[in-house]
């Protein structure tokens, strides 16, 4: 049972803070969107705070300096180790195009999975871009649910996982009860070709890979903002509002009311 | 003689026109990201490069719109004169937190790719910041007020999708709402972070 727990949330973990930012609230604290669409409730307001401050000891001790080690790798490495993630979270996205009605996205990453794993050896090379079979966006079923309608419920963070919602974090849970194929051969099933450890470092990787690709922009916004935890939120919302939008144009994802309100004043 | 006073007119008013703004948002955007690339990757000391890149900022962004526009609900609720004191602050702070931002850049690679206009108001200027060994390449759009097109201001820098302005004003109005609705504990804040 214990092992159980554990390895939900650690899945839960990996799932959240490879898609999003590393973090870290009483109340009802509300955040108008500027499309005019719902308000997102951000709970317990203090707890998250505590929680949010919690993470940034632990990225400071951990997280950031295993990135900054990885960093150190040559590019190469670094690419190919990307590419091989990103060829992986295909077997997540493809299922999501499919469930969001994306049927060509669906059969463009199904291709890039099966040349990238064979012809680009376990996805270490790109060689379905080389065919003109370029990345798309990643998709997951907190995303789809976006797409169904289901609205985000509280935004909170959880220890060590990160920022979150309710509704992603009913996504998340998707992956472990069978919406994630990767971890159905690893981990949900003993298929004597891959352990659950090789779950588990691919999800580690995953996290180490994006934090080493933005310490720079964390270190700035630390640096810059007043509130660090109200950006970082502000951020993962954004971030989830858009990539749920499924919108790759600014002109379709923001709204001119605030604005306008400013120069009607 | 009349024809030197002629040529020194004609020269002035062809410097002054070297000095004059872009009309063209992209043009716009293009002039302020060569100019603060060469400030970057100049051997000028840091305090040196921070004034120039200040001033660019001075004169290509709106300032006091976006800080109107980051006190959201609570630009209707404060008085003149706390007014006058928050765009004071938030200039100051503006311009500090810009120059923080880029003066760790060396040599930043932008290049503009599109632009769409909005309407008369706004055009989206669209760039891709060229990816360096350390990190992949970043879309950013560039929201370019054009209410008076003879001069386009910048109020809003959306990286990867997301708002830098929509970001800054849900950090104030969080601090402002944590709060009680107390203006003054933004002021607070914004004169700590100036002194640090």
């Amino acid at each position: 049972m214990k092992r159980s727990i554990f390895k939900i949330l650690f899945v839960i973990l990996f799932t959240i803070s490879s898609s999003a930012a590393i973090a870290g609230d009483d109340g009802n604290l509300e955040i108008k969107k500027n499309n005019g669409q719902t308000e997102v409730k951000d709970c317990f307001e203090k707890v998250n705070r505590g929680i949010f401050a919690f993470n940034q000891v632990l990225d400071k001790i951990v997280f950031r300096p295993l990135a900054k080690g990885y960093r150190l790798f040559p590019q190469p490495i670094r690419s190919g180790t990307s590419n091989a993630l990103n060829n992986l979270s295909n077997v997540v996205t493809i299922p999501n195009n499919v469930l969001q009605g994306q049927f060509k996205d669906a059969g463009v990453n199904s291709a890039r999975l099966i040349i990238n794993t064979t012809l680009g050896i376990a996805g270490i090379f790109d060689v379905a871009s080389y065919y003109g079979l370029e990345k798309r966006e990643k998709e997951d079923y907190g995303q789809t649910l976006g797409v169904w309608g289901a609205k985000e419920g509280c935004y909170f963070v959880l220890p060590v996982l990160g920022p979150t919602t309710v509704r992603d974090s009913i996504g998340s849970i998707v992956n472990i009860i069978g919406g994630d194929a990767w971890y159905n051969i690893t981990v949900a099933n003993d298929t004597h070709y891959f352990s659950e450890a090789d779950y588990y470092v691919s999800r580690i990787l995953s996290g180490i890979d994006f934090r080493a690709k933005n310490l720079e922009s964390f270190d700035n916004l630390e640096k810059n903002s007043v509130d660090l935890y109200a950006s970082v939120r502000s951020l993962y919302l954004q971030d989830r509002s858009r990539k749920i939008g499924n919108v790759d144009k600014t002109t379709e994802t923001l709204s001119d009311d605030d604005w306008e309100e400013l120069d009607n004043q | 003689m009349k024809f030197v006073r002629l040529l020194i007119i004609i020269y002035f008013f062809l410097n002054l026109n070297n000095y004059s703004f872009a009309k063209d948002p992209s043009s716009l955007i293009n002039e302020i990201v060569d100019e603060a690339a060469l400030i970057l990757s100049s051997e000028d000391p840091v305090e040196s490069k921070i004034i120039k890149l200040n001033a660019i900022a001075e004169r290509s962004v709106d300032i006091n719109g976006i800080g109107m526009y980051t006190l959201g609900k609570y630009r209707k609720t404060i008085s003149d004169e706390q007014k006058i004191k928050y765009q004071k602050l938030f200039k100051s702070y503006f311009l500090k937190s810009f120059s923080s931002r880029l003066v760790d850049y060396t040599n930043p690679r932008i290049n503009v790719v599109s632009q769409k206009k909005i309407n008369d108001k706004y055009t989206i200027v669209n760039s891709i910041l060229e990816a360096t060994s350390k990190r992949p390449q970043v879309k950013i759009d560039w929201r370019i007020y054009t209410k008076n097109p003879e001069r386009p201001l910048i109020r809003d820098l959306i990286v990867e999708g997301l708002s830098l302005a929509r970001t800054q004003k849900e950090e104030f109005n969080s601090i402002i709402q944590n709060n009680d609705g107390d203006i003054n504990a933004l002021f607070k804040t914004l004169e700590e972070f100036l002194i640090k």
